[in-house]
């Protein structure tokens, strides 16, 4: 993002993560308030990033495991004569999904009570920061109206 | 994406899902389709159209006030994706003619792919959790700040505007089949409160779901995933939905409407959208928000829950089943992925019996309506053709459980819910019958009208 720019940048998504990176805006004159939620959400984020990263790639890697096994007990290869990569079709990749949901569910549902607390947290900041900015904005055009 | 366009292939992919979509009887639209294809052959605004009323039907899938991930997932992005795996023939894809090799899959696809995925998915030969949109814009850094008129577009998708669209039109469906003339400020007033409602529901859905949105293919273009919005932006808007709809439907049209309303809102956000990834028990729930909208309509008319009402309701709580699980038999691997719990991936058993379960469900309740007399016995007669017809199916997918029988099932039951509420209304007992109990709307009503039969 360009170095005058006053707002948050967000990015393509992540290739792990399949999230979007956001990059935050620090402005010179941060209050105390603005300051906890970027923070906020800059942890968020980084939980968010960290969670989804690690969990997509051991989806990728079990599968792979997985596939090798079942090909292998089938007396397959990898790689069939063209150079394709050999798969196996939805019934026998079902089992891998049954079991790869049910082994990560205590994990998710950890996930999901950090991430609404997360997502809670931030958003009742960003009301705040909302509400301290409109009543500052009110209070300057008094002041002007004033002058 | 316009290159792609002047390929041969999209135009006779467009074709077959044409022709697949015709022969599935999607009554509603066919003029729409073939005047669609007709003017827009070479272009990819005829598959992107397509691909949006096919994603209407999709989204449809869960007439709730919600998409719940099997509709979002209902999007067939993933299952994609699974065909691109499983299918044996992987063909180098080139970026700018990601349609032709896909042509073997595409076959086998049911739809409602937007193009970018289906151009991604393509790509990546072997990767399940694709990147996102290949276009560059998708690619490049963005400013994080809200344009004027990018919002309607943006609240559109936010509100998930045409499942709020399909919404009230079961809604409306529950309004004219009550037994009452028909008002039409009392229908406007119900549709706009529902409408206003379902946005609220759909927003703060989606409010809920960023991260797993983003992981999953076809909800991953959401504005509150690309960062178009805050989420405050999304709560207050929400709210700004959500309270003059209920308040419009508690004061405007009766305090047992707003009351449903709220009621469904809330099963939506707190009940479903949370239960989605824990526990299977989710589709359930997510029937009955599905099943409450045409109740609404019909309290709306007649200010009072009657054995009608919780029949309409009957007929769209067991319609859900075979819609989702058929949908969801494809989208296995994004929800596994995605730590959704649902009934195709842990107890693919279960999936296909409540399937066809409630399509046989669906049966008893068409011959259940004369005997409460909303309809006529023409009713149970007409409709036993499609019923049975999507009983077939869905004993085949409960038999055979394989791709094709699921997704012919999701196609089925795009059509056969609107073709089983037309042919309901058109049986509707007269109301001319009940007319020395009714009171015939005069004076402040613009427009009084009498349902007569045909």
């Amino acid at each position: 993002p360009p170095a005058h720019s006053r707002s948050d940048w967000i990015g393509p998504p992540d290739k792990l993560s399949n999230l979007r990176p956001v990059i935050f805006y620090v402005p010179p004159e941060e209050t105390a308030l603005e300051r906890r939620l970027r923070e906020a959400r800059q942890e968020a984020q980084a939980s968010n990033q960290r969670f989804w990263a690690r969990h997509n790639r051991a989806f990728r890697q079990e599968k792979e495991e997985f596939i090798y096994s079942r090909l292998k007990a089938k007396g397959l290869e990898m790689r069939d004569e063209s150079g394709q990569k050999a798969t196996l079709n939805a019934e026998e990749m079902a089992e891998f999904y049954k079991d790869f949901l049910s082994k990560n569910l205590k994990k998710h549902l950890q996930y999901n009570r950090d991430w609404y607390k997360h997502n809670f947290r931030i958003t009742f900041l960003m009301g705040q920061v909302a509400l301290v900015r409109a009543l500052r904005w009110l209070r300057r055009r008094k002041k002007n109206a004033e002058q | 994406m316009s290159a792609a366009r002047s390929c041969r292939p999209p135009r006779a992919l467009a074709g077959l899902f044409v022709w697949r979509l015709r022969n599935t009887g999607v009554r509603q639209i066919p003029c729409r389709f073939v005047h669609l294809y007709h003017v827009a052959s070479n272009r990819l605004i005829t598959f992107q159209y397509f691909n949006f009323l096919k994603r209407m039907y999709v989204t449809q899938c869960n007439k709730d006030l919600s998409q719940r991930a099997k509709p979002k997932s209902h999007s067939i992005a993933s299952p994609f994706h699974e065909l691109q795996q499983l299918d044996q023939e992987k063909k180098v894809v080139h970026k700018i003619s990601p349609v032709s090799p896909v042509h073997q899959s595409w076959s086998e696809m049911s739809s409602s792919n937007e193009f970018g995925e289906i151009k991604s998915a393509a790509e990546t030969e072997d990767s399940v959790i694709t990147v996102g949109a290949e276009s560059k814009e998708d690619r490049q850094w963005k400013e994080m700040k809200l344009r004027l008129d990018d919002l309607p577009g943006i609240l559109a998708r936010l509100s998930k505007i045409k499942l709020t669209a399909l919404v009230v039109s079961t809604a409306s469906a529950g309004f004219a089949m009550a037994p009452v003339p028909f008002e039409l400020t009392c229908f406007l007033l119900a549709s706009l409160g529902t409408g206003l409602a379902s946005c609220a529901a759909n927003s703060i859905n989606q409010f809920f779901e960023v991260p797993f949105d983003s992981n999953m293919n076809r909800t991953k273009n959401r504005p509150l995933v690309r960062g178009q919005i805050s989420p405050l932006l999304a709560v207050c808007f929400a709210a700004s939905c959500g309270i003059p709809g209920i308040a419009l439907l508690t004061l405007g049209v009766n305090p047992l409407t707003g009351a449903l309303g709220a009621f469904n809102i809330f099963l939506y956000t707190c009940c479903y959208t949370p239960l989605k990834r824990m526990s299977i028990a989710n589709t359930w729930v997510g029937a009955v928000v599905g099943a409450i909208p045409p109740i609404m309509g019909w309290t709306a008319a007649t200010g009072s829950l009657d054995a009608g009402a919780l029949l309409l309701g009957g007929i769209l709580y067991s319609w859900q089943f075979p819609h989702f699980n058929a949908l969801s038999w494809g989208l296995r691997e994004d929800y596994s992925r995605g730590g959704y719990c649902m009934m195709s991936v842990t107890h693919p058993g279960l999936c296909r019996r409540v399937a066809l379960r409630h399509c046989l469900a669906l049966i008893g309740l068409s011959t259940v309506a004369p005997v409460l007399n909303i309809t006529t016995w023409t009713f149970p007669v007409i409709s036993l053709p499609i019923n049975l017809y999507i009983s077939y199916l869905g004993f085949r997918f409960y038999r055979d459980a394989d791709r094709s029988s699921s997704r012919k099932l999701f196609f089925c039951s795009l059509w056969h819910l609107p073709m089983l509420l037309l042919v309901m209304f058109t049986c509707k007992k007269s109301v001319l019958e009940k007319e020395d109990k009714g009171d015939l709307p005069v004076g402040s009503h613009e427009m009084a009208m009498e349902i007569r039969l045909p």
